[in-house]
């Protein structure tokens, strides 16, 4: 019988410990509109998701600040799994999420925009750059789509199909290099996406691809077996669909080895000037494609990096920069939060999470809407949910970016 | 009534049954009343898949006694197979439970056939090599898994390693090597989760308690011995792994079919560790210890989550409380004389 107890003990304990957790959500009135998000606080890819985070508090600040409507912003943690994603987006639905920032990487993103579309959320993602996170995209190794379109969700970063294309185009065109190679991360999304839709966009141009390497995120620290094979194949540009990290250890062996071929990177590469104990020599002359230059003379721009630069001591790169846009478009989408105002001059913050994300995506893709900050001029966006913005070409020169064209 | 019970064991296996029942009816109603969070509605799908996997592993490491890392590489395989099954049979089997059903047992064979080649080589070794065998099998097949392209259209089943081009005429993917399988339709319910439970430990139970299971646990306490009254040990010791690994497999559909996207990713070596943590905190060879500490410790760190960055931190200070609470001799007894106390009491 002890056991019996025993056993009947610890089950009341787990069922009353469930019960806690499922307790606490008594309604209280909304002080402001609430916006969530999930990223990697923690963790291998903490970088990106803490940047994100930062950024979202000083739009929300500056918003605040204007005295108009209020914003409260708050993230959960989700260390780049899916799983833990979906969890952290149902704890800020129990929060009382009325708009998503969705979530900062991509696969962890494909689930929450899933949720967020059965829960009607609306879901503006700064950095999930993935096709299946809007769904709807044609899938070019079948031409059919693979995943409905989710029709409140939109990006604010360029989708991967486009970033691999948009490469393609630019070294053809520009006659950058007649012997290509590819070292890419095959058990990426990001990194994969675009090295498909790369390859299918240089076959149809007639770009000769000598030599396809890949590395996994457990063999991201050695890139010598990738580099020789480039060099062994004679590649005279080398294209890096990936995040600055490893392409920051590629440079480092290349330059090692005396390989001196011209270097093609993404937005992925965006990040390499400021990343610790970089020799920024190394990237003299690396191409890239990205929406956003921390060294620009633009006036917002150059105030969004002092503001970043004294909270939190580093310098913002694109997932910052995109964030503070997706929060800033939010606020220009409600009209500055008109649309939300009461007759009496008070805001309606305990509008549900469902009709806001009517009149949030009526408004996105409203005619004639338009949102331009540090990412981006007269940005728009369709029903299919992706951004009209394109990216730009940049040349590192003096340690710096130098726009090419 | 008490003839019934008179084992001692069988009495503790009709709790866990009634437990389980009580606690699946309990939230079951809750949740239908409402009272559930949204963060522990979404998570009753996964904590039943991963009561099931640690259930599933106390087999292999409680009841078998041989120490498995790569059990997460048996739960990848169901999910996968058990994926491809649903995705296949959309049109086939309308109706959602039973095609979850036929992909559980989908995933769960080729689980076993899993079980089976990894079984043959590695039960041949002992102890601690027999772990890092496990453990390398289980990164073996997140690697196949990682570049493995299956798709279908209107001729069939189209699959490709490596290369992502599948030769189809139209048709969808449906594994696409390392972004995994995307766009999954939920089919998984807490329901079937809780029937998983239950089966789980039917087979379980009766295992045990059969000749099989006896000459399995006789191999566990004593090889030497049980071979010489003519056990045969690679028999009973595959036994009892490839049935730990059909249910790893079934433990990956269920997991699988309650995720909007999977990939290979997610059942490394870190899940593998995450479910003999279940097992070793359960206790070895108690399935009712599985279930509590795989249910308590996937909640467990959702209910951090007031605690922000100290979350993992104090998670895994909770670990060693517990740990030494269940296990150190101290504490023990100290538990133990509390229980009497009141015991006693009552009886007054």
């Amino acid at each position: 019988m002890k056991k019996f107890v025993k056993i009947i003990c610890m089950l009341t304990v787990l069922a009353l410990a469930l019960c806690c957790f499922a307790g606490c959500g008594a309604k209280k009135e909304n002080t402001a509109i609430k916006i969530g998000g999930t990223g990697p606080l923690t963790g291998g890819a903490a970088i990106y998701g803490t940047a994100v985070y930062n950024a979202a508090k000083i739009a929300v600040e500056e918003i605040n600040a204007l005295g108009g409507i209020q914003f409260e912003v708050k993230y959960e943690d989700d260390t780049h799994d899916p799983e833990k994603a979906v969890n952290a987006y149902n704890s800020l639905k129990d929060w009382g999420m009325q708009v998503s920032l969705g979530s900062v990487t991509s696969k962890p993103a494909e689930a929450t925009s899933t949720e967020a579309n059965a829960d009607n959320i609306f879901y503006l993602t700064p950095s999930g750059s993935s096709t299946n996170i809007l769904g709807g995209v044609v899938n070019p190794l079948t031409g059919e789509v693979d995943i409905e379109r989710k029709d409140n969700v939109f990006q604010m970063c360029f989708m991967d199909p486009n970033q691999g294309e948009a490469s393609a185009t630019y070294i053809s065109e520009q006659k950058l290099g007649t012997k290509i190679a590819v070292i890419y991360k095959n058990d990426d999304v990001y990194s994969t996406g675009i090295y498909n839709s790369f390859k299918a966009k240089a076959d149809a141009l007639g770009l000769s691809i000598v030599s396809t390497t890949t590395f996994t995120e457990d063999t991201k620290t050695d890139f010598s077996v990738q580099v020789a094979a480039a060099k062994e194949a004679g590649a005279d540009l080398v294209f890096l669909p990936m995040y600055y990290e490893s392409a920051a250890l590629i440079l480092k062996e290349a330059k090692d080895t005396g390989y001196a071929p011209k270097f093609f990177g993404v937005d992925g590469m965006d990040g390499i000037l400021t990343l610790d104990g970089f020799d920024t020599s190394l990237a003299e002359g690396v191409m890239l494609l990205t929406p956003f230059n921390a060294d620009s003379e633009d006036e917002a721009t150059k105030a969004f990096v002092a503001k970043y630069q004294e909270q939190f001591g580093d310098i913002p790169n694109q997932f910052a920069a995109d964030t503070y846009d997706c929060v800033y478009a939010i606020y220009k989408a409600l009209e500055n939060g008109d649309a939300l105002k009461n007759e009496d001059g008070t805001y309606n913050y305990n509008i549900s999470a469902s009709d806001l994300c009517d009149m949030l995506v009526e408004a996105f893709t409203a005619e004639g809407f338009t949102y331009s900050g540090l990412t981006g001029e007269n940005m728009t966006w369709t029903v299919e949910g992706a951004v009209s913005k394109s990216p730009k070409g940049m040349v590192i020169q003096n340690g710096a970016y130098v726009g090419m064209d | 009534m008490k003839k019934m019970f008179s084992n001692k064991k069988t009495l503790t296996n009709y709790i866990t049954y009634a437990g389980v029942i009580l606690l699946f009816v309990i939230l079951q109603s809750m949740s239908a009343a409402g009272g559930l969070s949204s963060a522990l509605k979404g998570q009753l799908v996964p904590v039943c898949a991963y009561v099931v996997m640690a259930l599933s592993l106390n087999l292999t490491v409680g009841v078998l006694g041989e120490l498995s890392l790569g059990h997460a590489g048996f739960m990848s395989v169901g999910a996968f197979a058990g994926a491809v099954a649903a995705a296949a049979l959309k049109d086939v089997i309308p109706a959602g439970g039973l095609r979850l059903l036929v992909a559980m047992i989908v995933g769960a064979l080729f689980a076993a056939i899993a079980g089976v080649i990894v079984g043959v080589p590695v039960l041949r070794l002992r102890g601690d090599y027999l772990a890092i065998v496990t453990l390398a099998f289980g990164e073996i097949i997140k690697s196949i898994v990682t570049n493995l392209y299956v798709g279908m259209d209107a001729n069939g089943l189209h699959a490709s390693f490596l290369n992502p081009t599948l030769h189809m005429e139209g048709g969808k993917i449906i594994i696409n090597g390392p972004m995994g399988v995307s766009g999954i339709a939920k089919i998984s319910s807490f329901l079937a989760g809780f029937l998983l439970i239950m089966v789980t430990l039917v087979i379980i139970f009766n295992l045990v308690n059969s000749r099989s299971g006896r000459a399995i646990m006789a191999l566990r306490d004593n090889r030497i011995a049980a071979e010489s009254v003519g056990i045969n040990v690679t028999k009973y010791k595959l036994m009892a792994f490839v049935i730990s690994a059909a249910l790893a497999g079934a433990a990956g559909t269920l997991f699988a079919m309650g995720q909007n996207t999977v990939s290979a990713s997610k059942f490394d070596f870190n899940t593998s560790i995450l479910v003999l943590v279940f097992v070793v905190l359960g206790g070895l060879g108690r399935m009712w210890g599985s279930i509590i500490a795989a249910a308590a410790l996937t909640v467990l760190p959702e209910l951090l989550r007031e605690f922000s960055e100290y979350r993992m931190l104090i998670y895994a200070i909770v670990l060693i409380l517990v740990m030494l609470a269940t296990n150190n001799p101290t504490f023990k007894n100290f538990f133990s004389k509390i229980f009497k106390r009141k015991g006693v009491k009552n009886h007054e």
